[in-house]
């Protein structure tokens, strides 16, 4: 495992963090919600593209720039600070590695590019319920004779109110529950029976509810072996549950470091109020549980690129502490701020609302605290 | 043995392992067992005779202190080497020939501070573990605030002159000698201390030891009256004791919180998950059955996995040549807080049978674990209070300001 960044992820890191702070600065997710674009951005996705943020993942053979986990870790801690709206996770992270790690030649061939480029962007389809239980797939895809048909419906899909193309996971055998029958299908958004409810959310992100009536899909579109998805759909999760620890660190961090400067401004009973001990010592708890999750998170995002065999451990290690961790920072940062916290003009609230969708998806701390000790043996 | 090509890694590898191979005894690659190990010093009886040879060979080497200068009896290896050391040491899971607080605390600072003559009079018997240090710090009215600590040594001309009282130096009963701040400026509070050293054996000193909850006396209360101590062995300038004792203390938080403390459990225990599964049952999945305690043990071993990564992560940022800043003083907030959360979780896995005291009626290793609980809870309040460290965070790390 390695800590420390190599001189081409500093520079890549150092570029995600500028960009950030300059292009997409918490005022600007302000003016989306706003105007009423729940989440969808077209220029910055264009922005995103031509810094080459979309194929950090994508093999250079496929037009991507391929420099792995730790790299793209950088570029999602970045965007988490500003609580960005992108189509990162989904399209650069998720929707990349299932395509990776189980597309035929032609598939790799035909959408890597696109992803790469910003030309296409992807939503991984999976729950159906209120809370992340990837094996609980009840979605059906029965087999006919030219291909398959979809029956069934997803939940609180993110990108899923924008996205070009949707890795839907459906059952092709067995019951919800089971890894073995679990089948992922490419359908792209116009497909003849599929229905895209856009959500308004809390974060001002949006996501979609899909509703999929006699969806026809051919035998090209099945991604990975068929009944065998589950091996490509595991791994795809655990990136994107560590590349969306990264964001959250990346907001932990940024509420922190607004809170700091709020302890050394604002004064009360003529004292600065970061000379209370009682916040100096919630403080400098925060800053411990910071830095101990800071390294949990690069060894995960490290731990992608060797090709370690307990990448799960490290994963679901990664996510129920970031999970935790934005939980206590975001509401500690409204408590610190005090009335002006609880205003819709300070940003306390925006980092608090972005921080329950990011402990939710891909599981909260409780759900990976409970895979944690499968994979350990109790 | 010369090591004269330090970059000649493989060749001092294989070095090491044929000495290694040749010098360690056999007893001295199984699991340590509490009852010997080794603390060096007159008193020192070596419970396991193999254990004596052990220290002797690797003192001789200077590999107790393996980074330390040759010409004070270290081991005279660079970085790299050392880990080569440490690696090869691992490799044949070899137990630590000397556990001492010479090598964490006291000859680190001295190493920093003091004059060749001091160096060379004390640091060959720390490396091969011929004297047992103490630590005189703590005193009945300075405990967190250390600097207000009142034990009086006046300057007699010919020696300084000790009178006071110490609390909670760690084996002052088995101890030859002690390092130990002093006062010798009343008028001003941090430069008024001074750092001086003397033999424990002095006319004067008297320790008595405590008892803890825990039943173990690992602690005393040091007395010193008209304690005569020559002119020489002042460390350091006068009264400028104190830049000293905080440099000390962060090498005792860096050893602390590296695995250094009291009631981690000792041999024997183990995990607090494989005392749910015996004690508490399991699910037809394998999973503890009582979810709330499985949840909490889960929530440990994260903390325990993330404490561990961050202390390599600082190792290898440090390696980078990048600020670390004051970690040792997170690591030791951190440090007292998993190994306490770790005793709790044993004693609650263990249940009944973790409420035993002595005899029969109860398992050694739960016994143990039940005393290592009880001994824990001085690791928020020993080397600094958990509260000490949050200031030292919030004032240093994070540059809060002090109440006016």
């Amino acid at each position: 495992m390695s800590f420390v960044l190599s001189e081409d992820q500093q520079m890549l890191r150092d570029t995600a963090m500028a960009f950030a702070r300059d292009e997409m600065p918490v005022a600007h997710l302000r003016e989306l919600r706003d105007g009423g674009a729940n989440g969808v951005d077209a220029e910055m996705r264009g922005k995103l593209a031509e810094l080459g943020f979309f194929g950090v993942l994508v093999p250079e053979e496929h037009d991507g720039v391929g420099l792995g986990m730790v790299a793209m870790g950088q570029i999602m801690e970045a965007q988490g600070r500003t609580i960005a709206a992108t189509p990162l996770l989904q399209t650069a992270v998720m929707g990349a590695s299932v395509l990776i790690l189980g597309g035929s030649e032609a598939q790799k061939a035909e959408w890597l590019p696109k992803i790469a480029s910003g030309e296409v962007s992807v939503a991984v389809a999976v729950d159906e319920g209120t809370h992340h239980a990837p094996l609980n797939i009840a979605t059906e895809a029965e087999r006919n004779g030219q291909g398959y048909t979809l029956n069934g419906a997803k939940r609180f899909v993110t990108d899923g109110h924008h996205a070009d193309v949707f890795i839907i996971a459906a059952r092709t055998f067995g019951e919800a529950g089971q890894a073995h029958g679990i089948s992922l299908f490419l359908v792209p958004n116009d497909a003849d029976g599929l229905s895209v409810q856009a959500l308004a959310t809390v974060d001002s992100h949006g996501a979609a509810h899909l509703t999929l009536e006699d969806v026809a899909l051919g035998e090209d579109q099945v991604v990975g072996a068929v009944d065998a998805g589950w091996e490509v759909l595991e791994p795809a999760l655990d990136r994107g549950r560590i590349a969306l620890a990264a964001e959250a660190l990346g907001s932990a961090q940024a509420a922190f470091d607004m809170t700091l400067e709020y302890l050394q401004t604002r004064k009360q009973f003529g004292q600065l109020i970061g000379s209370f001990q009682s916040l100096q010592h919630r403080a400098a708890k925060m800053f411990t549980e910071l830095e101990l999750t800071r390294s949990c998170i690069a060894a995960a995002l490290s731990g992608v690129d060797e090709g370690r065999n307990d990448v799960a451990e490290l994963a679901s290690l990664a996510k129920a502490r970031a999970s935790d961790l934005i939980h206590l920072v975001s509401n500690e940062t409204v408590q610190f701020h005090g009335g002006i916290g609880m205003t819709d003009a300070h940003d306390s609230g925006l980092y608090m609302k972005r921080a329950r969708v990011q402990e939710a998806l891909l599981g909260g701390a409780s759900y990976h605290r409970d895979r944690y000790a499968k994979l350990n043996g109790f | 043995m010369a090591f004269d090509a330090p970059e000649d890694l493989d060749e001092f590898r294989t070095s090491v392992r044929d000495w290694l191979e040749e010098n360690c005894p056999p007893s001295m690659r199984t699991p340590m067992k509490d009852d010997e190990i080794v603390w060096g010093g007159k008193r020192e009886a070596f419970k396991n005779p193999e254990s004596k040879l052990w220290l002797e060979r690797m003192g001789e080497q200077g590999w107790t202190a393996p980074e330390w200068p040759a010409e004070y009896g270290g081991g005279g290896l660079n970085k790299v080497q050392a880990r080569v050391l440490q690696q090869e040491l691992r490799r044949i899971r070899a137990r630590p020939a000397l556990f001492s607080f010479g090598l964490w605390m006291f000859g680190p600072a001295l190493l920093e501070f003091g004059n060749d003559e001091q160096k060379k009079r004390f640091i060959p018997d720390i490396v091969k573990g011929k004297t047992r240090w103490c630590q005189g710090y703590s005193e009945p009215g300075a405990g967190s605030d250390l600097a207000d600590l009142q034990t009086k040594c006046e300057d007699k001309g010919d020696h300084w002159l000790i009178n006071g009282q110490k609390v909670w130096t760690s084996y002052a009963d088995q101890a030859d000698w002690i390092f130990c701040l002093v006062r010798t400026d009343k008028s001003v509070k941090h430069e008024g201390i001074s750092f001086l050293v003397f033999d424990m054996e002095t006319e004067g000193v008297e320790a008595r030891p405590i008892k803890l909850i825990s039943g173990s006396s690992p602690f005393c209360e040091t007395f010193f009256t008209d304690v005569k101590v020559p002119k020489d062995q002042l460390v350091g300038k006068l009264n400028a004791g104190w830049t000293i004792a905080k440099r000390l203390l962060q090498f005792e938080r860096s050893s602390i919180s590296a695995g250094g403390f009291g009631g981690t459990g000792g041999s024997g225990i183990l995990p607090p998950q494989e005392y749910a599964k015996q004690h508490v049952g399991v699910d037809e999945t394998g999973r503890v059955s009582d979810g709330d305690l499985r949840a909490r043990i889960t929530d440990h071993l994260m903390y325990a996995q993330a404490f561990k990564m961050t202390v390599q992560r600082s190792t290898e940022e440090a390696k980078a040549g990048q600020e670390v800043g004051h970690t040792a003083s997170i690591m030791k907030y951190a440090a007292a807080k998993m190994n306490q959360d770790k005793c709790e979780l044993l004693v609650e896995a263990l249940g009944t049978d973790g409420l035993g005291w002595d005899g029969d009626g109860f398992a050694d290793d739960a016994k143990k674990a039940t005393r290592g609980w009880l001994r824990s809870k001085g690791n928020s309040i020993e080397g600094g209070t958990s509260e000490i460290n949050l200031n030292v965070v919030a004032k240093r790390v994070l540059g809060l300001r002090e109440h006016q």
